[in-house]
């Protein structure tokens, strides 16, 4: 143990030494160089800590990032037919120019390193915050480090109902790319606000987004992260729930040498619904998802969903690691989860780690992992009907999605990512 | 239409027996029934037509039109025109009904070198073909065969036959679980469909769907052969007394 800590404690030392980050407001500095003696004090991860078992982080510890080929998907931009609002970062670097004007009726839009400059704000009181809190039980020393050296990020505070979402663009030039971003959101008192997360941002990408959700706000969060076959990602997706407050995210994953997407919810006021949902494709042994899930019930009468499905072929790697925890007095919890993958062929595998902890007597939680090939006798099925073991494999794959996305409940969204499912799945066909 | 001649089949994993010679000629537009005892191999037949796995044939041939359907995948004898309605519909969930049955009808399509039907056609096809049926929009709506009883099941495989058009129908013990009404119904969906070009092997237990669909042939099926064929009146003497007589006889 002691070698694997004067271990990690030498990365890490050599890693945040290569990092700075630009002075700004006094508490922008504070909560920055806290974070940074947070990951100093942690140390990065290594294959050998309990939560990256599964998943090697070196990739993302090393210095510099491995090279990514920039891929050029040749389609339309994924929600292009929505009203959105876009807001596009290119590396991780803002574009003005691609953006659209940062106006929107109901909501304050700005940029983190604007924000990070100004001495009064409400920043302050929620950047590193949750992601602070979000340390305990299980450390995740890449969400201090992107707090304390994001260069840019939104800052979004919505206090009405908004119903043009806010998209987030991430396009990859880069093929050396290292791009640290971290979004603050805030949802005021009854409000809504839907933001989508699109593109692959960079060869590496680090993601923090830190969402406070007050008394029956409504937060929606639909993702789909870009499919540049050699891109890495770690994302952190951290939020906290007022009473009667809904948080709902899907992501939608496919291809990727690395992702890992941690989610950390706090329910922390009475009725509250956290759901988080994820489908994940992937083709080819340089593929691996990672889904880790953190809820923690803190209140009276919540409800958690996390519904996660990874469809897996030719050596592609799919993970999970997904936990309830129901506080001392979390009563009338309902808490559920399932995670499952279709494994297409013996060479692909899926590694989950469901796990329950409960304090309080009168809940309900339920749990369940699958793994399971392609169902032979609805293949004959449909092929006794003349579809073609291919397109009959297609339809049964996005059958076995269509649960995980079924969770986003803007329609047209949902839509536009099943045609990418189902051209994604077509073209590994033809 | 379709001739099977000294069909041979065993068990892919165990070597055993099922078909041992079967011989059958059905002739275009011609219903044919083939009844017979539990473990006759009628069903095996129909598998190994449908070409389903786990079938091995070891001697014979089968041919649709002359040609030879058992070295076709299963997607290709049904662009052939050949349709199995299964004993036990498979249940599909997360496919929804009017998706699985667009995509099998334009898969066929495909394999014809024809054009999609569009969206709008199909729509107008399906809805006449399911109101004859009694297949509601919900029916439709829902994944294939998922909640639908044993009636409902029935009546979605003739709704496929109905919307997909095949030459050789074979339907495997369709008559199961099916109480009086809906039986009516699947044999009038199925008697709809009969034409000069389009021929039909019924395999069932019982003589009564006989009463409904009316066969030109009947063949008692017993050991893996074919010991008798007759016209319909074969089907009531099973009927009547039973296969011992008959298989007595034939022994």
């Amino acid at each position: 143990m002691q070698a694997l800590r004067d271990l990690k404690q030498s990365t890490t030392r050599t890693r945040l030494s290569d990092l700075k980050f630009e002075e700004g407001a006094a508490w922008a500095n504070q909560s920055r160089a806290a974070a940074r003696d947070r990951v100093a004090s942690m140390g990065l991860p290594h294959k050998r800590d309990e939560y990256w078992k599964f998943t090697d982080p070196s990739s993302l510890v090393e210095a510099q990032p491995t090279p990514a080929a920039v891929f050029e998907a040749g389609e339309t931009p994924v929600f292009g037919e929505v009203d959105r609002l876009k807001i596009v970062f290119v590396d991780g670097v803002f574009d003005a120019d691609a953006s659209d004007p940062l106006e929107i009726e109901g909501l304050e839009i700005l940029r983190l390193s604007e924000v990070f400059t100004r001495d009064i704000h409400w920043a302050k009181d929620l950047y590193g915050v949750l992601e602070a809190r979000g340390q305990s039980p299980v450390e995740r020393p890449f969400a201090a480090l992107n707090t304390a050296f994001a260069t840019d990020g939104v800052v979004i505070r919505a206090t009405v109902q908004v119903s043009r979402p806010i998209n987030l663009i991430y396009h990859h030039r880069d093929t050396k790319s290292d791009a640290i971003l971290h979004h603050l959101i805030k949802v005021e008192e009854g409000a809504d606000l839907t933001v989508l997360e699109t593109g692959p941002a960079a060869a590496r990408f680090n993601k923090v987004m830190e969402i406070d959700i007050a008394d029956k706000g409504a937060f929606h969060h639909v993702r789909a992260q870009g499919r540049d076959h050699e891109r890495r990602a770690v994302t952190g997706t951290f939020a906290r729930l007022g009473t009667e407050s809904a948080f709902k995210s899907f992501t939608l994953t496919a291809n990727g040498v690395l992702t890992r997407n941690e989610c950390v919810i706090e329910l922390t006021g009475d009725d509250a619904i956290a759901h988080v949902a994820g489908a994940a494709v992937g083709d080819g042994d340089d593929f691996h998802h990672d889904d880790t899930v953190f809820i923690t019930h803190d209140a009276v009468n919540c409800e958690s969903r996390q519904v996660f499905k990874k469809v897996l072929r030719n050596g592609a790697v799919g993970v999970f690691q997904g936990k309830i925890l129901v506080k001392e007095g979390a009563q009338k919890t309902d808490g559920y989860q399932i995670s499952q993958s279709l494994l297409l062929d013996g060479d692909s595998q899926f590694l989950a780690k469901p796990e329950l902890e409960i304090y309080a007597d009168d809940v309900i939680c339920s749990h369940g992992s699958t793994s399971g090939a392609i169902d032979e006798d609805a293949l004959f099925y449909l092929r006794s009907r003349g579809v073609e073991p291919g397109k009959a494999t297609d339809l049964l794959t996005l059958a076995f999605l269509a649960e995980a996305l079924d969770e986003i409940e803007n329609e047209a969204l949902a839509e536009d990512l099943r045609h990418r499912l189902e051209a994604w799945l077509a073209r590994r066909r033809s | 239409m379709l001739t099977i001649k000294d069909l041979h089949v065993q068990l892919e994993e165990e070597e055993k027996q099922i078909l041992k010679g079967v011989d059958l000629e059905i002739e275009p537009g011609k219903v044919h029934a083939i009844m017979g005892p539990n473990g006759s191999g009628k069903s095996t037949l129909s598998y190994v037509l449908s070409g389903r796995d786990g079938y091995e044939v070891t001697k014979g041939s089968a041919t649709l039109d002359g040609e030879d359907i058992l070295e076709m995948e299963p997607e290709e004898r049904a662009a052939a025109g050949l349709f199995l309605a299964f004993q036990y519909p498979v249940e599909i969930p997360g496919v929804g009904n009017m998706t699985f049955l667009r995509t099998a009808v334009n898969s066929q399509r495909a394999a014809r070198g024809e054009e999609d039907v569009s969206a709008a056609d199909f729509l107008k096809l399906i809805r006449e073909k399911a109101k004859a049926l009694k297949i509601d929009a919900d029916m439709l709506k829902r994944p294939v065969n998922v909640g639908f009883s044993g009636g409902e099941k029935k009546r979605n495989e003739i709704l496929q036959m109905a919307v997909l058009e095949p030459k050789m129908c074979i339907l495997d013990e369709t008559d199961s679980g099916l109480d009086v009404d809906a039986m009516k119904l699947v044999s009038d969906g199925v008697n709809a469909l009969r034409n000069a070009g389009r021929s039909f092997l019924v395999i069932t237990h019982y003589q009564r769907l006989l009463d409904h669909i009316k066969p030109d042939v009947v063949h008692i099926m017993a050991d893996g052969k074919i010991v008798k064929s007759g016209g319909p009146e074969l089907a009531l003497e099973v009927e009547n007394n039973g296969y011992g007589d008959l298989l007595a006889e034939t022994a």
